[in-house]
């Protein structure tokens, strides 16, 4: 079973010049206690998509099909806010990318670990006798006095990593981390990780973890999912798809990645194009502007083709480029 | 705020913070002086009884318009009654009427300024044209009016400041309400499945609350100068309660002839006024974090 499975997600956005479609058809699962990944470049609609299984889109935005089946059983698309809201924070929880920006300034941080469990009814004391074990978790030094200090005494590192402790200090059963290593250098972002790993480990759930840094997709995630403007490019396990790229836009995107770089260059390779307006999709493939290997199959709409047990490409050639491909 | 008291770890850390900014107002002198004529003038007002045995109200035709004496420390007015223990008393008023109409405007002000922040776009825009349109009256005028309609009293006044002060409180609440509503500490108390109430109350609005405070504080000099003056026009505090307006203006008239009524009346507002404002101001700089540590 999985603890989330979106099939044929649908987001539509309502704008001054006609509805923009953010999400289209999105399908992936997130299965229990896998570490799942979803790459793409700014704007592609990875926080839309976040938001959609949270139930937070804005005002204007509305899932106009498709189910978000949690724990096999409860569509979330159909859930009442007052649903959503006691499933946020017990059973799916998030860590959100600046850490500067995710704790209270004002309060100091035992003050919000212990609010954040006002849901339970234990006593103060275990409440807080539970948010020093969860900082010793995420490895706070000093956990005891840390509960006394304020958000700016920490450093951002220690911030995030607070940030992570609030977030699984309710084990639950999926936790959505948008970016939570991008603001941070790069050590600490190997520190943060192999934290993750191993608190998912221990609490036994699955994470969805969106990055657009692929080393880290490939350090940590079970699976990933590739998408771009909106709509699942690409999603498998994740030596799959990074050995056997079967969609042109997660080869180009493996090209452009620096940490592949073999020759010294001046100019990293990017792809040339931009992202198409969502408000006027194109009828066929979504990438097919920017594409090297567009043809006439490119203008109709992109089935979904199985290359290999649990990978899928949306791409008419998939099953036959995709082997070729793989050592560019 | 209860968490905090129970609360040891936080409760000590946040009280030994206001310690340090309260022994920081202490080393400068001109909040040392304000506090000092603010704690006089409170002083007075809790003591009255002690201080003088004269009854404020007691008319006394023998002793019309004596001068400052040993007995009658400032004199008595046109009709007998002591001058001292009017300005006791009237001190009272002042500081009730500030007091109680600052905390209500507070209140709401604040409630209403977190509505607009965090509520629908369209109440936001309505609420601000209301805010615009209260503040937009002239003070006296509003206060004429109100009178009109409720006839001179202790309340219409604090209605009258409750109506003044209100509006700028609310639109600093909201404006504050609306940057940090987009933080990212709301959004992930969102995203934890906190509900509106909870987000407005323990996230935004600790976050509003202290740069608030010290504004009301700076607005008390403000408010006592309305209580008095619609006293002193009659549109405030009935006769024969004590107000420090209504002796100004018992003195008003005979100010050639026996002036100490008018000073009685006049100088504890500047007294009042200048303490509050040299507090407000001073506290206001200490609790800036950016002259932390000076």
């Amino acid at each position: 079973m999985s603890t989330l499975a979106i099939s044929g997600l649908n987001v539509v956005f309502s704008t001054e010049d006609g509805p923009l479609h953010a999400l289209k058809d999105v399908t992936f699962d997130v299965p229990e206690r896998r570490i799942v990944g979803i790459v793409g470049e700014s704007g592609c609609g990875k926080s839309t998509l976040i938001n959609a299984i949270l139930g937070l889109l804005a005002d204007n935005g509305t899932i106009s099909g498709g189910e978000v089946l949690f724990e096999g059983r409860d569509d979330l698309t159909q859930f009442t806010p007052r649903q959503m809201r006691d499933l946020r924070g017990p059973r799916i929880s998030t860590v959100f990318q600046d850490p500067m920006g995710a704790l209270n300034p004002v309060l100091s941080v035992g003050r919000q670990m212990i609010n954040i469990q006002y849901r339970s009814d234990q006593s103060k004391e275990q409440k807080a006798a539970r948010a020093i074990e969860m900082l010793k978790l995420v490895r706070i030094p000093d956990a005891d006095s840390a509960l006394e200090r304020y958000p700016h005494q920490f450093s951002g590192g220690m911030k995030q990593r607070i940030a992570i402790a609030m977030a699984l200090m309710m084990e639950p059963a999926l936790l959505i981390a948008d970016e939570p290593t991008t603001a941070l250098d790069a050590t600490l972002e190997v520190t943060t990780i192999e934290l993750l790993k191993d608190l998912q480990e221990k609490i036994g759930c699955s994470v969805m973890f969106i990055s657009h840094h692929l080393g880290v997709i490939a350090e940590l995630c079970d699976d990933v999912v590739v998408m771009y403007a909106g709509e699942v490019v690409e999603r498998g396990p994740v030596r799959e798809v990074f050995q056997h790229p079967s969609h042109p836009y997660t080869r180009r995107l493996l090209e452009c990645d620096p940490a592949r770089q073999t020759e010294r260059t001046r100019i990293l390779p990017t792809i040339p194009g931009e992202i198409p307006d969502l408000r006027a999709r194109p009828r066929g493939c979504v990438f097919a502007a920017r594409c090297l290997d567009r043809h006439e199959g490119c203008d109709t709409p992109q089935p979904d083709i199985v290359v290999a047990p649990g990978h899928a490409a949306r791409c008419n050639l998939a099953g036959q480029t995709a082997r070729e491909g793989a050592g560019a | 705020m209860s968490e905090a008291a129970s609360n040891p770890p936080a409760a000590t850390a946040r009280s030994s913070e206001l310690w340090r900014s309260l022994r920081r107002l202490l080393r400068e002198p001109l909040g040392l002086f304000g506090l000092g004529l603010v704690l006089l003038v409170i002083f007075g007002a809790i003591f009255a009884d002690f201080l003088t045995q004269w009854d404020p109200t007691r008319i006394n035709p023998r002793d019309r318009f004596l001068g400052p004496s040993g007995e009658h420390l400032m004199g008595t007015d046109q009709l007998g009654r002591d001058l001292f223990s009017r300005v006791l008393h009237g001190g009272r008023i002042a500081l009730y009427v500030a007091l109680v109409s600052t905390a209500v405007s507070l209140a709401i002000g604040i409630v209403l300024g977190l509505i607009a922040g965090y509520g629908p776009r369209w109440l936001d825009n309505l609420m601000i044209l209301l805010f615009d349109a209260m503040k937009s009256f002239p003070t006296v005028m509003l206060a004429l009016a109100l009178v009109t309609i409720m006839g001179p009293s202790l309340t219409a006044v604090m209605v009258v400041v409750v109506l003044v002060n209100v509006p700028g409180y609310a639109r600093i609440v909201r404006t504050q309400t609306i940057a940090i509503k987009s933080s990212e500490f709301v959004t992930a108390a969102q995203s934890m499945g906190a509900s509106t109430t909870r987000i407005l109350g323990v996230h935004i609005m600790p976050n509003v609350i202290g740069p608030l405070v010290i504004l009301a504080s700076m607005d008390i000099p403000v408010v006592i100068a309305i209580e008095a003056g619609m006293s002193f026009l009659g549109l405030g505090v009935r006769p024969p309660t004590p107000s420090w307006g209504s002796i100004l203006n018992d003195g008003f008239a005979q100010i050639r002839e026996t002036p100490w009524i008018a000073i009685a009346g006049g100088v504890p507002i500047i007294i009042t006024t200048l303490g509050f404002t040299f507090l407000g101001e001073t506290l206001r700089d200490v609790f800036d974090p950016r002259l932390k540590g000076r």
